[in-house]
């Protein structure tokens, strides 16, 4: 349970990370809440010979309301996002989500970038910030830009972020007033990654969907924008032939991997369920 | 007599005796983190040893590369079969008649297995040591289903038994087989099942588990080269037992073996047996001369120490068509791994399964248990079993339902009818055991009250018709189970480990102020024996618990004794406490005569000291009398208060329980809630009521964490799947249901305080009852036996296969 | 790995010591600072046994390195007895509810709790159950851990305290 040796290094300013990590090369790693990277190094399946601690950079930290956008530094953590008036007010889905990740401790400590930024399939975060429009500042040696969380996903552990970039903000487009969401999650125990879990986040006019966005975790390498699923109940009043039918589009981009959670047709399954169980809670709380 | 003179009821109050809900002394120190575990043992210069370890289930060893590992600082030698060999300690025996390699002596048997032990000046060079250690394996296939094992063609495993047709416990018929355990009366059984109007027949698994206790398995081994004496500090159940073989293995005088067990963070049967990291540290210290530190960490303890389970038991009941029970027979398929390592008493290679009659009065049965090998880790008896006795009452109550259901009649009922009666006490059952006392019907019927059984019935029946009617996708099952277990090995005439036999040892000394000093065989991970003892002693010699110490586990002062585990402690060493008291209070008896200056038959014992009958206001406090025994004992008496007594027990006792769960399973995702889980146990006379309800409260999470997903399981390539806590099921806070707890006593008659165990029977009757609440909840839609574990998707299937989900 | 000399503050006093880099929070505290009564129980960060309080939050010490604890202010089970020595509120409430049995997880549980009951200082029982479900325990159960921190809630609050039916 003993990590291999590195060398530890903690910038300051995000343009001193940046720097280190160019300089270091791909032997080096940044390490934000930690709780995902040190477990690995403790079983020496990740063997950084460099880490670049980001804990003392301010200019990582915060949520600010900037018109009618929410801006997260990376360095938040959930614990924070949950303590947050703005996010449980502006962005309750995200309150939702923190709640069902990991547990307390590893809450005080993991990030909303590290949750973002790994590209871990299991992470709860991903799905969140792609059913929100939400999008991410990554800033390297060259300079900052700006990509959707639904482009940023290419595979497990593979995402746009180039070697040497930083994931260092988190913008999402604050949802109308009004606005239904729900974050499904069934999972084996708290702690545990999702066995399947939906997103939804949904606005309804008189009663009939008007925009909804549906995303699934951990059912496939990446979180996943399940496009025609949310097609299949807008302009519906979610009955049970259109839920059925968002369920079915869903399943039908699913890959989930069969593991100790259960078979890949169990998992498929069960993010059904989760889809129509996310759409009818996200339905009730719509107004 | 005035207002100051304390009632009898504050006198007997003041004892903190037998009853009384004594708060815990060991919890003083453990709440302020000043508990003295073994990793907090610090010697000077003391090294760290860890092991390198195989990531095939079957392989050959064809070489071990050391000089890039001796290169690492701080590494200062690796250890392998072949430096064993030096001193003939490269296999071990076993505690089950079997050998077993303490390193890889040419082969690996089971993924995990130790190849080669680094050690370092500290434990993160010793890592880094591990992690520079080549070896070269050539793979072989793998044995991972016990039921192909005696297949003609199954791969050989075990090559050092080559051409040995039998093993410690009779003719071997393979050369993957260990043992054939016979027990019962084969024609009559098979008799009764021909003319039998109802047979069932269920191959029930128990799924191999694993204790895990929250402290990993440790020692500290120290060799002093000037004396030639070997200090080991371990997590060891039964450190006497440890001592004896050391002694024997290492050729050491046993006089220069101190073994201390301090205090161990949880051991459920994970902690009896010797390990390969006990063995290596002491060669490293006597071959350094320094103290050495082994601490495996989770993974290695998940996967390379002493599992629990692993038995296939097919199963059958004869019955008349009104349900009574006419005939059991049984045939077990044991999975032992790669060694026999079972910690079993010497002649009991299936532990004490031939309970497997329970509760019921079978006339007759029959009972086979054949034992194989397998490419997995060794072990088998552990997990609070009592030795095999989990698995006997998970395969009685399953079968029971099945039974039930088979003749459409309710599983309490069939229960009810075919108990033993408390007249027929002690009871011989058919497989052999003298059941000391019970009174199961009266259990029965209060857990049935208390739950509103019938009610939970109707709303079942409710239940069932609108999930048939679609109007819920929710199905409800009632988890019965009445459980008679077998604990307090054990009587010298059925039980020894590696031959000695299973008593257990008290002795006791009190002081001149009215104090004492009290020390056992056993040894507490967490039973609380400080403080429960201690109780025992307050009853019988009216002394208040809290001026007793009560010290376990240092082999130098303790007396001998065969440890803790299989709830052996209370009947075995608590009678001997019990007996040892009794000496003490004769001998007081005798003193205070001569001090009050009547004759012995003159006293009667008054709570806490001897009042002469008919003379109230004559009376000598036991206080009193501890300061008379060092200054004025009667002519020719030795002064003095101190006795010893070694208890060898007459029988085991039975403890026995009614448990009831209530379970809600929603079909569409397959997850479960208990609504409800009672639990009614009676272990005799009850020491200390809040520590048996704490025990009761563990075990039953135990046995839900087994039933409904807590598994060591291998894929067929021999890889451990569930091997750390990301998927070996270990329920939160948030998981745990909660407990209701209940009791009757029924005493043992043999026991001097009437006591039995019971620790271990919240997971001997907790598992059956929620395993029964799974299938009680499916039956109704035609299955008959769904196996454990009951993981949510493992319900979803079951769903599946019942046509829950065609269109 | 060259070593680095870091301070911090621990159970009130200025500590300091030497650490490698990779060196684990957790052996720090055991084994330079020789306070043992933080355990360990796994190395994938699920159990809990050996959480602390670092400035303010609970925080599994097995996955924090020491290096990055530079500077903190740290709570470990031994600074948790009052000035006086007599138990905390949560140590006596441990021990009147009997909240632990073996002890192993105790020193991780006391530590959450503590922070808990400064999260939430009337936590319900789910609160609670949900407060501690990064602690693992295999003696209790939990049921007489939830009680344990309902009497210390009790006591810090200055209400009576109700023992919940078994």
């Amino acid at each position: 349970m003993i990590p291999g040796s590195f060398s530890y290094h903690r910038p300051t300013t995000v343009a001193d990370a940046v720097k280190l990590l160019a300089s270091l090369g791909e032997e080096a790693r940044p390490l934000a809440g930690g709780h995902s990277l040190v477990p690995m190094m403790k079983l020496r399946l990740a063997t950084p010979e460099h880490l670049v601690d980001l804990g003392r950079i301010a200019s990582l930290k915060g949520i600010r309301r900037q018109g009618d956008r929410l801006e997260i530094g990376a360095m938040t953590t959930q614990h924070e996002l949950l303590a947050s008036k703005e996010v449980a007010d502006a962005v309750p889905i995200l309150h939702e989500a923190a709640l069902l990740i990991a547990d307390p401790q590893v809450r005080y400590l993991g990030t909303i970038g590290g949750n973002v930024a790994n590209g871990d399939p299991g992470n709860d975060l991903p799905a969140i910030m792609m059913a929100l429009s939400a999008s991410y500042t990554l800033t390297g040696a060259k300079g900052s830009r700006e990509v959707a969380a639904r482009d940023f996903y290419q595979g497990a552990y593979f995402t746009a972020l180039e070697p040497g970039e930083l994931l260092t903000a988190v913008s999402i487009p604050v949802p109308p007033t009004g606005h239904g969401y729900a974050y499904e999650k069934l999972k084996r125990k708290v702690g545990d990654y999702a066995t399947a879990a939906a997103a939804v986040v949904l606005t309804k006019k008189g009663g009939v969907v008007e925009n909804c966005a549906i995303t699934l975790t951990n059912l496939a390498e990446t979180a996943l924008f399940a496009e025609a699923a949310a097609k299949a109940v807008i302009g519906t009043r979610l009955e049970p032939a259109a839920l059925n039918a968002a369920a079915a589009a869903a399943q039908a981009v699913m890959s989930p991997a069969s593991d100790a959670r259960g078979p890949a047709e169990y998992r498929k399954h069960v993010g059904g369920v989760m889809v129509t169980r996310a759409l009818t809670r996200a339905a009730a709380r719509a107004t | 007599m005035n207002d100051l003179t304390p009632t009898r009821e504050q006198r007997q109050a003041a004892l903190e005796g037998l009853g009384c809900r004594r708060k815990r002394v060991e919890d003083i120190r453990f709440t302020q983190g000043k508990g003295n575990y073994v990793d907090d043992v610090k010697l000077p210069g003391m090294l760290h040893g860890d092991f390198v370890r195989s990531p095939h289930a079957h392989a050959r060893v064809k070489a071990i590369r050391t000089e890039e590992a001796l290169k690492v600082p701080g590494v200062l030698a690796v250890i392998t079969a072949e430096t064993l060999k030096t001193v003939n300690l490269a296999w071990m025996p076993t505690l089950a008649g079997d050998v077993q390699m303490v390193l890889a002596d040419g082969k690996v048997l089971f993924q995990n297995q130790e190849v080669a032990f680094v050690v370092a000046t500290d434990r993160y060079a010793a890592d880094d040591g591990v992690a520079k250690v080549e070896v070269e394996y050539e793979p072989l296939p793998p044995l991972m289903d016990p039921f192909k094992a005696m297949a003609p063609d199954a791969p050989v495993l075990r090559e050092d038994l080559a051409g040995k047709t039998t093993g410690a416990h009779g003719p071997r018929k393979h050369h993957n087989h260990i043992f054939e355990w016979t027990v019962g009366d084969k024609e009559p059984t098979d008799a009764a099942f021909r003319k039998a109007d109802v047979t069932i027949k269920e191959m029930i698994s128990y799924h191999r588990t694993h204790p895990s206790p929250l402290e990993t398995c440790q020692c500290v081994c120290s060799f002093d080269k000037v004396k030639g004496e070997l200090t080991i500090w371990g997590t060891f159940q039964a450190p006497h037992v440890i001592r004896t073989v050391v002694a024997l293995i290492a050729k050491l005088p046993e006089q220069k073996i101190h073994v201390i067990s301090p205090d161990i963070g949880g051991g459920f049967g994970n902690k009896v047996g010797a390990y390969p990291g006990y063995i290596c540290a002491a060669v490293a210290s006597i071959v350094t001369g320094k103290p050495v530190k082994w601490v495996e960490d989770r993974i290695e303890n998940l996967t390379a120490t002493a599992f629990a389970r692993d038995y296939h038991m097919t199963t059958e009941i004869a019955a008349t068509r009104d349900g009574k029970v006419t005939g059991l027979r049984v045939h077990v398929l044991a999975d032992h791994g790669g060694f026999d390592a079972c910690a079993d008493p010497s002649k009991w290679p299936a532990g004490f399964f031939n309970i497997v009659t329970g509760s019921y009065d079978f006339p007759v049965a029959h009972l086979t248990v054949d034992g194989v090998y397998t490419n997995k880790a060794p072990g088998g008896v552990a997990y609070r079993c009592s030795f095999r006795v989990t698995e006997a009452a998970y395969c009685i109550e399953r079968a029971m339902d099945i039974l039930a259901q088979k003749l459409d009649m309710d599983p309490a009922e069939l229960r009810l009818k075919n108990f033993v009666k408390p007249e027929q006490f002690p009871y011989h059952s058919a497989l052999g055991w003298e059941y000391d006392s019970g009174d199961y019907a009266t259990a029965m019927k209060k857990a049935m009250e208390s739950v509103k059984y019938a009610e939970l019935r109707k709303e079942q029946a409710e239940k069932r018709a609108a999930f048939k009617r679609g109007e819920t996708r929710e199905i409800m099952g009632i988890g019965v189970s009445f459980f008679t277990e077998i604990v307090g090995a054990g009587p010298s005439k059925n039980c020894d480990i590696l031959g000695i036999a299973m008593f257990d040892s008290c002795e006791i000394r009190l002081h001149p102020t009215g104090a004492g000093i009290a020390r056992m065989g056993t040894k507490s991970q967490g039973q609380g024996h400080e403080t429960t003892w201690a109780q025992i002693i307050a009853s019988e010699i009216g002394i208040p618990a809290d001026n007793i110490m009560v010290e376990e586990g240092n082999t130098d002062t303790a007396p001998y004794g065969l440890g803790t585990y299989g709830s052996r402690s209370t009947p075995v060493a608590g009678a001997a406490i019990a007996m040892a008291a009794r000496k003490i209070k004769a001998k007081a008896q005798m003193i205070a005569a001569y001090k009050l200056e009547v004759h012995e038959d003159d006293l009667e014992w008054d709570i806490d000291g001897f009042r002469v009958k008919g003379l109230p206001e004559k009376f000598m406090s036991m206080k009193d009398i501890c300061w008379a025994a060092y200054n004025s004992v009667p002519p020719g008496m030795e002064p003095g208060l101190e006795a010893v007594s070694y208890y060898d027990p007459p029988n085991m006792t039975y403890p026995f329980g009614a448990y009831i769960c209530v379970m809600d399973i929603d079909v569409e995702t397959g997850a479960y809630k208990v609504r409800r889980f009672y639990a009614l146990d009676d272990c005799g006379t009850r020491i200390n009521p809040m520590i048996i309800e704490g025990q009761v409260h563990g075990g039953l999470t135990e046995a839900f964490a087994i039933a409904m997903g807590q598994e060591i399981r291998y894929d067929d390539a021999g890889n451990v799947v569930t091997g750390s806590f990301m998927d070996f099921f270990m329920p939160t806070a948030v998981e745990t249901p909660r407990w209701e707890t209940d009791f009757t006593v029924t005493p043992s008659p043999h026991h001097p305080i009437g006591a039995k165990g019971v620790g271990e029977s919240p997971n001997v009757g907790g598992v059956p009852a929620f395993s029964n609440a799974v299938n009680d909840a499916f039956s109704f839609l035609g299955s008959t036996h769904i196996q454990m574990p009951h993981d949510t998707w493992r319900n979803w299937k079951a769903a599946k296969s019942l046509g829950v989900f065609a269109a | 790995m060259a070593k680095t000399h870091i301070t911090m503050k621990v159970n009130g006093a200025e500590v300091e010591g030497l650490a490698e880099p990779r060196m684990l929070l957790v052996h720090f505290l055991r084994e330079t600072l020789q306070l043992t009564g933080t355990h360990i129980g796994c190395e994938t960060t699920h159990c809990g046994a050996c959480t602390v309080d670092l400035d303010g939050k609970s925080v599994k010490s097995c996955t924090v390195f020491a290096v990055q604890a530079d500077g903190s202010e740290i709570t470990t089970v031994e600074g948790m007895a009052n000035a006086d020595g007599t138990l905390s509120a949560l140590q006596e409430g441990f021990r009147m509810m009997h909240g632990l049995q073996c002890g192993f997880c105790t020193p991780g549980m006391i530590m959450r709790a503590h922070r808990l009951l400064k999260e939430n200082p009337t936590p319900s029982e789910a609160e609670i159950r949900s407060g501690i479900s990064g602690n693992l325990c295999r003696c209790t159960g939990y049921q007489n851990i939830v009680k344990a921190i309902q009497y210390a809630s009790a006591k810090i609050n200055g209400t009576e305290f109700v023992e919940a039916a078994e």
